[in-house]
């Protein structure tokens, strides 16, 4: 008797122990996206998500251009509909138009989407046409794991308006087969006089990047680059110039504003920093592919992440791209912290202060959030939950084109990326990158104030003047400076510098 | 007897002119005199604000407005040249002239938008097949997109390639109706082809030219799709156009206002613009 006892604790506890991969197996089978972990019970898994039945409804989301977002928005729009019953229409548009498209019918009172995706810089100017994130979200189990910084991002004074499905940040990406080579450390010792080895400044960047221009460095019978870099004018440009500014600009001395000096309100991004960066970033037009001049965010992935060229920097997209296994440069990348620069502007003194200065940027990245005046919020939310569930989120995450990027406590365990075929040092060295930004404490946030977008126009027009040649460095800056006066006067100083201050407490470690 | 009653049968194409023109208009103007963006969705009333930042303090609208003239003229002169010599090949009794007549069509008939995407294929500096061409043959790469120079020439030979064949067809249909005595004494008093073209066939052809012209130049002058596609206006903001500079101002900046105000101002330009260019090509081409 003891003996048929036992053997029935064991198989019960044997099927315990396997039904969730029993569960993994059902779903896996279904939906081979999730293949990889199976569905992961939770609040908004697969399983979930089965039981919900919105047949005869019709959910409709505005999304980015495929690949970036608007892919994944699409695969989890064909799952959720499989699953619910649901009719989901997804729409397309590109990166420079989401922010009009919802803006059009938010003014005009309309709902034509369910679901809206932007930019969580846009939260300023779409929080009043947005649904607040329904207290039982807020409070599932797969919220718990966001990381504080990302639930920041997506509140404004303590409500989420955006649902968190992406986590953003940039940072150096550099090919490692070349930089750890010892043959071409010896060569470039012999020739330079320097050390080749990750870029610690934006000037070690350039020597090496223009170095490394024009030929065939890899062995594959095709010429290799410097850098790729997003430098197209209306193509998030703007948050590259911010990225190579930083280190420039943003001194722990001087807290009180990267972009506007917070008392008075005088943009500060034509100070010797921000020129000086922009001089850089002219000089690389020298050393980046032909046609370089007007990559997009997509083309700079495709050209890193193609084996292209040495260095890049911007989102996580180009080096998870990188490391997928049919990538050509396969684990022979490594990720690095934004590089520094030897001097930085103090804006009290006016004067550069000598010595090292780093400052990882914050770009945030992709945001949604669900119109309130759609008629199918508990849908909208459901759909959003699922998007982002664990299953779901993790296999979004180790597809660079999706553009979903870490975000999550648990994202920034190496492990995460050695079940999905990525050297252990390679791993160790991206979750290090990112945890260091997150530990950092001369941390650049981008600007979320009314009017964002007419400021991060004016000043990617006037950079892409610079790098067109169109104007010096200085005066494009100068032109970008008179441009945020104006916006300034039209949108009042008073309403930027309220939304601004809750960005500068963030960069001054004060939130 | 009082006809007073037909005035009646006017409304309802007098509805739909107002409703499609007049209102559009006047809605238009009223927007340009507010204030709406996207921090002040409101029709609030600010006067001629606009007007005056835009008089006063926006060379871009100018630049680009400069450039779409640039741009519109030289691509209506190439199309019309370039039109005007197919439609004179396949308007002579040539081998195959239906399949010709059918090949120059195509490039009119495909879509604006693919098209120049593709064509943004071609020209891609590091990938593209015309500098891997090029490449071949020893050249070095051309910057078609990023040379600030060389984009507007690229969205040139796009837009011709684009559109020559409307003006094709406009041309050969006035050929095509053209009388045939004037051709016949020209052929009697033994003149050359060139002779017979300048003094016969060009006249002939000056009122179709004109009309041709003149409709190229308004589409010319709305150029937008090649622009967005091919360059964003780029680099920097060597390819920008008015109406591509409008649509940034509007729709993506979100300064509707404003926009409105450009938009209106654009049209005036226009209106007053393409009136003296038709008068002056009329003066030239026709001799009375």
């Amino acid at each position: 008797m003891k003996t048929i006892k036992t053997y029935v604790v064991a198989l019960i506890s044997a099927l315990l122990v396997l039904s969730p991969v029993a569960y993994a197996d059902k779903w896996s089978d279904q939906f081979p996206h999730i293949k990889a972990t199976g569905d992961i019970p939770g609040e908004c898994s697969y399983e979930s998500m089965s039981k919900k039945n919105y047949k005869g409804k019709t959910l409709k989301i505005n999304t980015h251009a495929v690949p970036v977002m608007g892919e994944p928005t699409a695969l989890h729009a064909e799952q959720f509909a499989k699953l619910t019953g649901a009719k989901v229409d997804v729409t397309h548009t590109p990166a420079g138009d989401l922010y009009a498209k919802a803006m059009v019918p938010f003014q005009a009172g309309q709902a034509p989407y369910d679901i809206v995706f932007g930019f969580s810089n846009f939260i300023n100017d779409w929080k009043r046409y947005l649904e607040p994130v329904p207290k039982k979200y807020v409070e599932m189990k797969q919220m718990q794991d966001v990381t504080p910084s990302h639930i920041g991002i997506a509140s404004w004074d303590g409500v989420m308006y955006q649902f968190p499905v992406d986590g953003d940040r940039h940072y150096l990406k550099y090919r490692k087969d070349v930089i750890d080579n010892p043959e071409y450390q010896k060569k470039y010792k012999a020739d330079t006089g320097k050390e080749l080895r990750v870029p610690q400044t934006w000037k070690e960047y350039g020597e090496m990047a223009a170095y490394f221009n024009g030929w065939d460095w890899d062995g594959d019978g095709e010429k290799e680059y410097g850098s790729a870099e997003v430098m197209k004018k209306d193509d998030l440009m703007y948050a590259a110039f911010y990225s190579r500014s930083a280190a420039y600009s943003k001194n722990p001395k001087t807290p009180g504003g990267f972009f506007f000096d917070l008392k008075t309100m005088k943009p500060l991004i034509n100070n010797p920093g921000f020129v000086e960066a922009l001089t850089d970033w002219v000089a690389a037009t020298k050393y980046v592919p032909p046609g370089g001049i007007n990559f997009g965010l997509g083309d700079e992935i495709g050209s890193f992440g193609g084996g292209q060229t040495l260095f890049s920097f911007s989102w996580d997209d180009a080096f998870v791209a990188a490391m997928q296994p049919d990538s050509p440069i396969n684990n022979k990348v490594g990720a690095a912290q934004l590089p520094g620069a030897m001097k930085v502007w103090n804006r009290s003194t006016n004067s550069w202060d000598e010595g090292f200065n780093q400052a990882p940027f914050f770009v945030w990245g992709w945001a949604v959030g669900v119109a309130k005046k759609s008629k199918e919020k508990e849908m909208a939310f459901d759909y959003l939950c699922f998007f982002a569930n664990e299953a779901n989120h993790q296999a979004d995450i180790g597809i660079g084109r999706f553009g979903v990027n870490p975000f999550r406590n648990d994202d920034f365990k190496a492990d995460v990326w050695t079940q999905i075929g990525w050297d252990k040092d390679i791993a160790q060295s991206y979750v290090d990158t990112l945890a260091q930004m997150e530990d950092s404490k001369n941390r650049v946030f981008p600007l979320r104030v009314p009017g964002t977008f007419e400021f991060n126009a004016a000043l990617a027009t006037a950079a892409a003047k610079a790098l067109a040649g169109q104007l010096s460095p200085q005066a494009a800056l100068d032109e970008a400076a008179k441009q945020w006066e104006d916006i300034l006067n039209r949108v009042g100083k008073d309403n930027v510098r309220a939304a601004y201050s809750v960005g500068v407490a963030m960069e001054d470690n004060k939130l | 007897m009082n006809f007073k009653h037909k005035y009646v049968f006017l409304f309802p194409g007098l509805f739909v002119l107002i409703g499609i023109l007049i209102f559009p208009i006047i809605f238009t103007i009223r927007l340009s005199l507010s204030g709406w963006n996207s921090y002040t969705p409101e029709m609030n009333f600010i006067g001629i604000t606009n007007y005056i930042r835009l008089f006063t303090d926006d060379p871009r609208f100018w630049e680009s407005f400069f450039r779409l003239s640039f741009l519109s003229v030289t691509t209506v002169i190439l199309q019309y040249i370039i039109g005007f010599a197919l439609a004179l090949i396949v308007w002579r009794e040539i081998k195959f002239k239906r399949f010709f007549r059918v090949i120059f069509l195509i490039p009119m008939m495909t879509t604006p938008v693919i098209m120049t995407v593709i064509w943004r294929t071609f020209f891609h500096e590091s990938l593209g097949p015309v500098n891997d061409l090029l490449g071949n043959l020893g050249v070095e790469p051309i910057l078609w997109l990023s040379d600030p120079v060389i984009a507007k020439f690229t969205v040139i030979i796009v837009e011709v390639w684009q559109w020559t064949p409307f003006m094709f067809l406009l041309l050969l249909a006035g050929l095509l109706s053209l009388p045939k005595e004037p051709f016949l004494a020209a052929a009697i008093d033994g003149a050359s082809p060139f002779r017979k073209f300048v003094y016969v066939t060009f006249p002939l052809m000056a009122p179709i030219s004109i009309g041709a012209i003149i409709i190229r130049l308004i589409e010319a002058s709305k150029i937008m799709d090649t622009v967005f596609v091919l360059t964003s206006g780029g680099p920097g903001t060597a390819t920008e156009t008015s109406s591509f500079y409008i649509y940034i101002k509007g729709l993506r900046e979100f300064q509707m206002g404003y926009a409105a105000t450009l938009s209106f101002t654009y049209l005036v330009i226009m209106i007053i613009s393409l009136t003296i260019i038709a008068k002056v090509l009329t003066k030239l081409m026709i001799k009375k």
